[in-house]
């Protein structure tokens, strides 16, 4: 028994998807115009989130590009407590399944010069033989700073593009050549590439002189150095990394206030969170369309109700109970904003890469967007074809069959 | 589910319908409206029973009822031994799918569907598969003699031929009643009797037949009738003596 009305059921849904499509086809006009509130819905939601997200994914990978992988230490070093160079390193090599490079940071002050040419805003920094990887830098000419450099505080630095370029004329002019800084006078090792040719200016990424770190304690008088930058090995690892620190740290200073360790991946974090927040937001006012577009089918449903009310009056009088004629109309409504979706999701890819085209983002169509937006568009349907088919249900079989 | 195929097996009597004392009362307005005021009446199988009346009289209303469309207000119908005044929605409808075949004035054919599909209507709601389905349309359009059209829409046949095809949809189901609602309304006098002299023949195969109409001379042509004034019955019995007292 059970089987035979599920037989039934399915015989009947067929024919009402059959039913659905030749009445959508044989209002052509109307049919297009109800969907035409869905397909705006649908594309204006796909091509909003998936606009959103390229310009953001584009945003966080210059961003990460910078060094997403990235611990930035700052201590304060008292003269009760304090940490040394030496003290970070072991712990930095006792670690190293976490971490990947490490290198110490010293401020140097003082005006770069070659003879009577200077620069203002150049960044003199004392750092290890790993910055320049940390950094992601490549090497011009010349070589990097060693660590025999360190050891034995060679008197040497590298440059950055822009320095050389300022000051030499070219990288390769610059290698072999002196540099002062404030009164101290360094070889010059090598030359980084410009990494942005667009950005390289005074004050810029390029626009740097790096010493052996050790030498810059000494030029600078420092006991002890407060600023590290560390880089972990994924950027998974970050927290991981940073709540290591904060441990081996707070063992030493015992006091939180004079630690402060901040990874780059957090602020990724929480650029990520903005970006969900914004797309979500974007895709939420599109979908308000689609709830409008849903009002939309409903009229139409609700037109078309009255119009077969006759249609409905004979399927009642052949045998149709309220559930067979509610499954049909509900059936067309979900058809009418399925073919309206799938439309939309077309049009909605189409848009976004044109759009993402002309504006120089490479936006892909937003998986999640399609998905979700054909799946409320189906809702839709279903939600809003519910009131028409259920006044259909309740028609009285035989006021339905007076009616012309 | 109502089990009526059972139901119809179990039932000794050749009743196939029974009305007790059925009353419709609308109330229009505060104005109470008798439209069927204590009828009751007895049609066995394989009968063919006229019901006449003007318009008004309320012969609609008791096709209504007789066609499980309607329930009564007062009083027990019985269709094939089984009360109809308490049955729902679901009842009801299997009632008028697997008991009555309806033939209207208008045809009523969807029009959006060809004439095969119309004439499976009635075995689609009843759930019969998709083999035996085509099979039994096929013999209802032989039997109206319309097989080779079977492809067309309604609005590509004559009136007759559309009527043909409503008797058709009403023969598929192989119900216990055929319920035709002036059958003849909006045909001319040579298509009428061609539908007429149908009728009469699907009566002689054994099919029990009521047919509405305010035509005398149509009512005239079943062997019984049963004439309907201001909700009661004024006449029943035999078309000959019904001939007699016009």
């Amino acid at each position: 028994m059970g089987k035979l009305i599920l037989m039934e059921r399915q015989m009947i849904m067929r024919q009402s998807f059959k039913l659905a499509l030749r009445s959508i086809w044989g209002n052509k006009m109307r049919s297009f115009l109800t969907m035409l509130g869905i397909i705006i819905g649908v594309a204006a939601v796909i091509v909003l989130v998936s606009l959103v997200n390229g310009y953001m994914d584009s945003v966080i990978k210059s961003f990460s590009d910078m060094g997403a992988n990235q611990i930035q230490v700052n201590v304060t070093n008292l003269s009760s407590r304090s940490v040394n160079s030496g003290q970070m390193y072991s712990f930095y090599e006792d670690n190293s399944n976490i971490f990947e490079r490490m290198s110490p940071v010293v401020s140097v002050s003082g005006k770069v010069r070659n003879g009577e040419q200077s620069l203002k805003y150049t960044t003199v920094s004392g750092i290890s033989e790993q910055y320049g990887d940390i950094k992601g830098l490549q090497l011009e000419s010349g070589r990097s700073i060693l660590y025999s450099d360190i050891e034995s505080r060679q008197r040497i630095c590298v440059i950055g593009g822009y320095v050389a370029k300022e000051l030499y004329g070219s990288g390769e002019n610059a290698v072999g050549k002196k540099i002062k800084i404030g009164d101290n006078t360094f070889d010059i090792a090598g030359v980084y590439q410009i990494k942005n040719k667009q950005y390289s200016e005074s004050g810029g990424e390029d626009d740097f002189v790096w010493i052996p770190y050790t030498v810059a304690v000494k030029i600078e008088k420092n006991a002890n150095i407060g600023d590290y930058l560390f880089t972990v090995r994924s950027v998974s690892k970050a927290n991981d990394g940073v709540i290591l620190i904060q441990k081996f740290l707070m063992d030493i200073l015992k006091n939180k206030d004079l630690i402060r360790v901040m990874a780059m991946s957090k602020i990724l974090d929480s650029m990520n969170k903005q970006m969900a927040m914004i797309s979500g937001l974007a895709g939420g006012i599109a979908g308000i369309s689609l709830l409008v577009a849903g009002v939309g089918v409903m009229n139409i449903m609700l037109v078309s109700v009255t119009e077969r009310t006759r249609e409905i009056g004979i399927r009642k009088s052949l045998g149709a109970n309220k559930g067979a004629i509610m499954q049909q109309f509900i059936i067309e409504a979900a058809v009418t904003s399925s073919i309206g979706g799938i439309i939309g999701i077309l049009f909605g890819c189409g848009v976004t890469a044109a759009v993402g085209k002309a504006a120089g983002v490479t936006a892909h169509p937003a998986l999640n967007a399609v998905v979700i937006a054909f799946g409320v568009s189906v809702a839709i349907g279903l939600f809003f074809g519910y009131m028409p088919a259920r006044r259909a249900a309740g028609l009285n079989p035989i006021d339905a069959l007076r009616s012309d | 589910m109502v089990k009526l195929g059972n139901k119809k097996k179990d039932c000794t009597d050749s009743e196939l319908i029974k009305l007790d004392h059925i009353y419709k009362i609308y109330n229009l307005e505060g104005e109470v409206v008798y439209a069927n005021n204590d009828v009751s009446l007895s049609i066995e199988k394989g009968e063919f029973v006229a019901i006449v009346g003007k318009s008004g009289s309320g012969k609609s209303t008791l096709m209504n009822i007789i066609g499980a469309l309607d329930v009564p207000s007062k009083g027990e119908y019985y269709l094939g031994g089984e009360p109809v005044r308490d049955m729902g929605d679901k009842q009801l409808a299997r009632i008028r799918n697997e008991m009555i075949g309806f033939i209207f004035q208008q045809y009523n054919l969807l029009p959006k569907l060809n004439i095969a599909e119309n004439v499976e209507l009635p075995l689609l709601y009843a759930g019969i598969e998709t083999a035996e389905r085509k099979e039994r349309t096929r013999k209802a359009l032989e039997k109206v003699g319309l097989s080779d059209k079977w492809r067309n829409l309604p609005g590509q046949l004559s009136g007759g031929q559309q009527q043909r095809v409503s008797i058709a949809r009403a023969l598929s189901g192989d119900p216990s009643l055929i319920l035709a609602d002036e059958p003849t309304g909006a045909l001319d006098s040579k298509t009428s009797r061609d539908v007429l002299d149908f009728l009469k023949q699907i009566n002689e195969e054994g099919n029990t037949i009521i047919m509405i109409t305010h035509d005398n001379t149509i009512a005239l042509e079943a062997k019984r009738v049963i004439r309907i004034a201001d909700g009661k019955i004024n006449f029943d019995g035999k078309a000959d003596d019904y001939a007699a007292i016009l």
